[in-house]
C-alpha cells in the first residue's frame, strides 16, 4: 500500500510538469517525480524491524572477521541506499544544469512563460 | 552581491571554519560511519557559500577564485581515475583496492584500513566541495548583471557569459 | 589474433579522463587541448576495430559476477562501438575548425569526451543501473551541447529536451527500481534468468512498459518525439552530427534492445508495438520533412523516419521469433534493422556535417535564401550528393542494401503490407533529398552569396572520410566483413535470453584460465 502512495506522488510530480506554464515550476514537478522516485528505491529494502546497516565493532565475529548472522538477519537491505545516494548526486547535477537555462532564457525572452517562447515551430 | 550585517558576519567568520572541519571529519571516516566522498564534499562546498552569503561575492571570490576551483574540481578527478588505474598496475584488473589486499590490510574498524576507500573518498570530497561551490559561484557572478528596482529588472544587452 | 586484446574498461576511462584533463590546459593550451582530443578520439576508433570478433566479460574489481559490476563485450556492442567511434572521430575532426567562433571551446571539448564516455559505458555495461548511470552521464553532457551557443533558439529547444530527457530517465530509474524489487539482483545476467524462471508478474509487466516509454522518449520514437525538431538543427553542427547519428541510437535502440531481448523476452504483443511505433514513426516523420524549409530540421524529422526503420526492423525480427516462424526470416530482418542503424550513422552524421559547412560559410540555415552552390563549395557538394544518394536508397551506396534486406524480409514472411509502406517511405525520402540537393546546390547563386567560400582543410578530410564509408558500407555484406562485424550482432539478438548462459559461461572459462 506505501507503495501505491510513492507512486501517487510520481504522477503528482509527472502533472506538474507536464501541465503548468512557467518554466521554474516544470522544474520542480521533475524534482517532485525524482524524490518520488528515491523514496521508492529505499522503500525496497526495508524489512520489518530492521537495523540500520552500519557495522560497528560488536557485529565482527572475532575468529573470522565475517559479519555476526544476528546483523545479517536484522539490517536493512543496504544496496538501495548505494543505488539513491547515486541518484540524488544524478539529479543534482541536472537540477543545476535546468537552472542555469531557465536564468539564460530569461535574460533573452525576459519571461518564464513557455507559451510565450515560441520561437521554433513547425 | 553585498553581503550581510555585522552580526551575521561575525558569527560566520567564526562558525565558518567548524563547518569546514566536520565536512574534514565525515569525508576521513568515510568507512567507518554514515558519509563519505559526497556528503563530505557538500558540507565543504557550504562552508564556502556560508562565506559567500555573509561577506558578498568579491570576497568569497578572492578567496577561492573561479579558475583555481575549477582547476582543484579537475584534480580531483583525475586522482580518483589515477587511484583506478594503478589498481591495473598492481593487482591486475581496473579499480582494485590493492591497498587492502596486497600492501596495506590494516585492522577492521580503525582509520587505516579498507585499502583505497579513504582515498577515493578524499578525492570525491575535493571533487564535489569545488563543484557545488562553483556552480553557486557563477549562479552568483550571473545575477550580479541585473540592475533590479522593486519589481522591475533591467537586463543589460548581450554579454558574452560561459555556461557553466 | 593478430592485435592485442583491449581491455574493456579503456573505453570508458580514457574518454573520462580527458575530460577532466582538457579543462587544466587553459587558455593558452588551445591547440594542445584540441590536439589532445582529436588523439583520443582516434585512439578510441583504433580500439574498436582491435575489438571486432572478441567476445569479453570484464569484472571491476575482481569482484565476482552478482556481488560485483561487470563489463560485458559481446557482437551487439561491438558494432555499437564501431558506430560510436567513427562518428566522434570525424566530428571531432570538424570541430576544431568549426568551433573557433564560440568563446568556450576548452568546456566544449570536455562536454564532448563526457558524451563519447557516457555512451561507451551505456554499450559495455553489464549491470542494469550502471547502465542507467552512464545514459544520465551522456544524457546531461548532450543538454549542455545543445544550449552551447546561449542563443535564443537554442535555449528554447535545450529546455524542451532536457525536460523530456529528465522524465524519461526517472521513467527509467523507476523500472529499474521495479526490477531490482522484483529480482533482487541488479546484474542483466542474473536478472534474465530470474525471469526466465519465474515469469512475468504485474510489477514485471509495468517495468518493462516504463523501460520502452523511456528508452523510446531517448531514441524519438513516434508518441515521443516532440524534442527532436528542435533539438537538433539548434545545436552546433558537429553535436546535430553525434546527437543524430549515435545518442539516439546508443542510449535509444541499443538498450531498448538489451532489455527487452536479452533481459525480458520477446513476446508477441511486444513485437506487434515495436512494429507499428516504427511504422508510424516512418510515415509521420516523412511526411513531415518533406514540407520543411529549414535545412536542419529536414534533416532532423528525416532522422526520426529513419530510425522508425531501425525500430521496424527489429520489431518485426522479434515478432518473428515470438510466433515461432522460420528462422532466417527473423535473422534477416533483424540484420537489416540493425545495418540500417550502423548505415544511419554514417551518413547521417555526413549531411549534418555538410549543413553546418553550408551554415558556416553562408551564415544561414533556410532554403529559400540559398541556392547554386555547386561551383563555389565543390566539395561539400559532392559528399552531400553521395550522402544523398545513400540516405534515398540509390544503388550501390549502403543505404540500398539495408532496405533491400528488410524489403525481402517483409515479402518473405508474407507481410506484404511492410513492404509497401517501406517502398513508399523510401520514395519520400528520395523528394525531401532531391528538395535538399535542388535548393541547395543547383539553382541560381542569389547576389548575397557571391563572397562564399569553401572550407578549410580538417572540415573537408572529416566529411571525404565519412562520405568514403558511405560508399564502401556496402562492402559489410561481403562474407567475411558480414560474418564478423554483422552477424555476431544479430545472434546476440536472436539468442534473446540466453544471454544469460552466455554471460555466465564466459565468466566461468575466464576464471579457469
Amino acid at each position: 500500500m506505501l507503495y501505491s502512495l510513492c507512486f501517487l506522488l510520481f504522477m503528482v510530480g509527472l502533472y506538474c510538469a507536464v501541465v503548468k506554464k512557467n518554466m521554474v515550476k516544470i522544474v520542480l514537478g521533475i524534482l517532485v517525480m525524482e524524490y518520488a522516485v528515491n523514496l521508492f528505491l529505499i522503500m525496497l529494502g526495508y524489512r520489518a524491524g530492521g537495523v540500520a546497516p552500519i557495522v560497528s565493532k560488536e557485529d565482527i565475529v572475532e575468529a573470522g572477521g565475517t559479519l555476526s548472522s544476528m546483523f545479517v538477519a536484522k539490517s536493512v537491505d543496504p544496496l538501495p541506499q548505494a543505488l539513491v545516494l547515486t541518484a540524488i548526486v544524478i539529479s543534482l547535477g541536472s537540477l543545476a544544469l535546468m537552472i542555469s537555462i531557465c536564468i539564460r532564457t530569461y535574460e533573452k525572452y525576459e519571461t518564464f512563460d513557455i507559451t510565450e517562447i515560441r520561437r521554433l515551430k513547425g | 552581491m553585498k553581503g550581510m550585517t555585522v552580526i551575521v558576519k561575525t558569527i560566520a567568520s567564526w562558525v565558518k571554519i567548524l563547518i569546514f572541519l566536520f565536512g574534514i571529519y565525515i569525508i576521513i571516516t568515510g568507512h567507518l560511519t554514515p558519509g563519505g566522498g559526497f556528503a563530505g564534499g557538500v558540507i565543504i562546498a557550504s562552508s564556502y557559500v556560508l562565506l559567500l552569503l555573509a561577506f558578498g561575492r568579491e570576497f568569497a571570490e578572492e578567496n577561492m577564485p573561479l579558475g583555481a576551483a575549477s582547476r582543484i574540481d579537475c584534480v580531483g578527478a583525475l586522482m580518483f581515475a589515477a587511484i583506478a588505474v594503478i589498481g591495473i598496475t598492481t593487482g591486475g584488473v581496473f579499480f582494485t583496492n590493492f591497498l587492502y589486499q596486497k600492501y596495506l590490510p590494516g585492522n577492521a574498524m580503525e582509520l587505516v584500513s579498507a585499502g583505497t576507500i579513504p582515498l577515493s573518498n578524499i578525492a570525491i570530497g575535493l571533487k564535489v566541495g569545488a563543484s557545488l561551490f562553483l556552480i553557486i559561484l557563477v549562479l552568483s557572478i550571473f545575477c550580479q548583471d541585473y540592475r533590479c528596482k522593486g519589481n522591475v529588472c533591467e537586463i543589460p544587452g548581450g554579454k558574452e557569459k560561459e555556461n557553466n | 589474433m593478430s592485435l592485442p586484446a583491449v581491455p574493456l574498461p579503456t573505453f570508458v576511462a580514457v574518454p573520462l579522463i580527458a575530460a577532466f584533463a582538457l579543462p587544466l590546459f587553459g587558455k593558452r593550451g588551445k591547440s594542445a587541448a584540441t590536439f589532445l582530443a582529436n588523439a583520443v578520439t582516434i585512439f578510441l576508433l583504433c580500439c574498436a576495430v582491435a575489438s571486432i570478433g572478441r567476445t569479453a566479460v570484464y569484472e571491476i574489481g575482481r569482484w565476482p559476477i552478482p556481488l560485483g559490476i561487470n563489463l560485458v563485450l559481446d557482437g551487439l556492442s561491438c558494432l555499437m562501438l564501431l558506430a560510436i567511434s567513427t562518428v566522434s572521430a570525424a566530428a571531432m575532426l570538424f570541430s576544431t575548425r568549426y568551433m573557433e567562433r564560440y568563446t568556450a571551446k576548452s568546456k566544449y571539448l570536455c562536454l564532448f569526451m563526457l558524451m563519447v564516455a557516457g555512451m561507451n559505458g551505456v554499450v559495455l555495461s553489464g549491470d542494469i543501473f550502471n547502465m542507467f548511470v552512464f545514459l544520465e552521464i551522456a544524457s546531461l553532457a548532450s543538454y549542455a551541447l545543445v544550449a552551447f551557443g546561449c542563443e535564443h533558439e537554442e535555449l528554447e529547444a535545450a529546455f524542451k529536451y532536457m525536460v523530456l530527457g529528465s522524465i524519461a530517465s526517472t521513467f527509467v530509474l523507476f523500472g529499474v527500481g521495479l526490477v531490482y524489487g522484483n529480482t533482487g539482483t541488479l546484474n542483466m545476467a542474473y536478472i534474465s534468468k530470474a525471469i526466465s524462471e519465474s515469469g512475468l508478474n504485474s510489477g514485471l509487466t509495468f517495468a518493462l512498459a516504463l523501460f520502452i516509454a523511456g528508452f523510446g522518449l531517448k531514441a524519438a520514437i513516434v508518441p515521443f518525439h516532440a524534442w527532436l525538431p528542435d533539438a537538433h538543427p539548434s545545436a552546433p553542427a558537429p553535436i546535430s552530427a553525434m546527437l543524430s547519428g549515435v545518442i539516439i541510437k546508443a542510449l535509444g535502440i541499443y538498450a531498448m534492445s538489451r532489455i527487452v531481448f536479452n533481459v525480458f523476452g520477446i513476446t508477441v504483443e511486444v513485437g506487434w508495438l515495436l512494429m507499428i511505433l516504427g511504422i508510424l514513426s516512418m510515415i509521420i516523420g516523412a511526411f513531415m520533412a518533406i514540407g520543411q524549409w529549414d535545412l536542419k530540421r529536414l534533416m532532423a524529422y528525416s532522422s526520426i523516419s529513419q530510425i522508425g526503420y531501425v525500430v521496424l526492423g527489429i520489431g518485426f525480427g522479434g515478432l518473428l521469433i515470438a510466433k515461432g516462424a522460420k528462422a532466417q526470416w527473423s535473422a534477416l530482418a533483424i540484420l537489416g534493422g540493425l545495418f540500417h542503424l550502423v548505415n544511419h550513422s554514417v551518413y547521417k552524421s555526413l549531411l549534418f556535417l555538410t549543413s553546418g559547412s553550408v551554415e558556416m560559410s553562408t551564415g544561414t540555415r533556410d532554403m529559400k535564401q540559398l541556392g547554386g552552390l555547386a561551383e563555389k563549395m565543390p566539395v561539400t557538394r559532392a559528399a552531400a550528393t553521395i550522402g544523398s544518394a545513400a540516405i534515398a536508397g540509390v544503388p550501390p551506396f549502403s543505404g540500398f542494401w539495408s532496405k533491400l534486406i528488410l524489403v525481402i524480409a517483409a515479402v518473405g514472411s508474407g507481410f506484404y503490407w511492410v513492404a509497401a509502406i517501406i517502398v513508399f517511405v523510401s520514395l519520400c525520402t528520395l523528394i525531401m533529398y532531391l528538395k535538399v540537393q535542388r535548393y541547395v546546390f543547383l539553382g541560381e547563386l542569389p547576389e548575397a552569396l557571391r563572397e562564399t567560400k569553401e572550407q578549410k582543410n580538417s572540415m573537408l578530410i572529416a566529411m571525404v572520410f565519412l562520405a568514403c564509408l558511405c560508399v564502401l558500407m556496402g562492402l559489410l555484406l561481403v562474407p567475411p566483413l558480414r560474418s564478423s562485424v554483422l552477424e555476431p550482432a544479430v545472434r546476440v539478438i536472436t539468442d534473446g535470453v540466453s544471454y544469460s548462459t552466455n554471460v555466465i559461461e564466459m565468466v566461468r572459462e575466464s576464471v579457469k584460465l
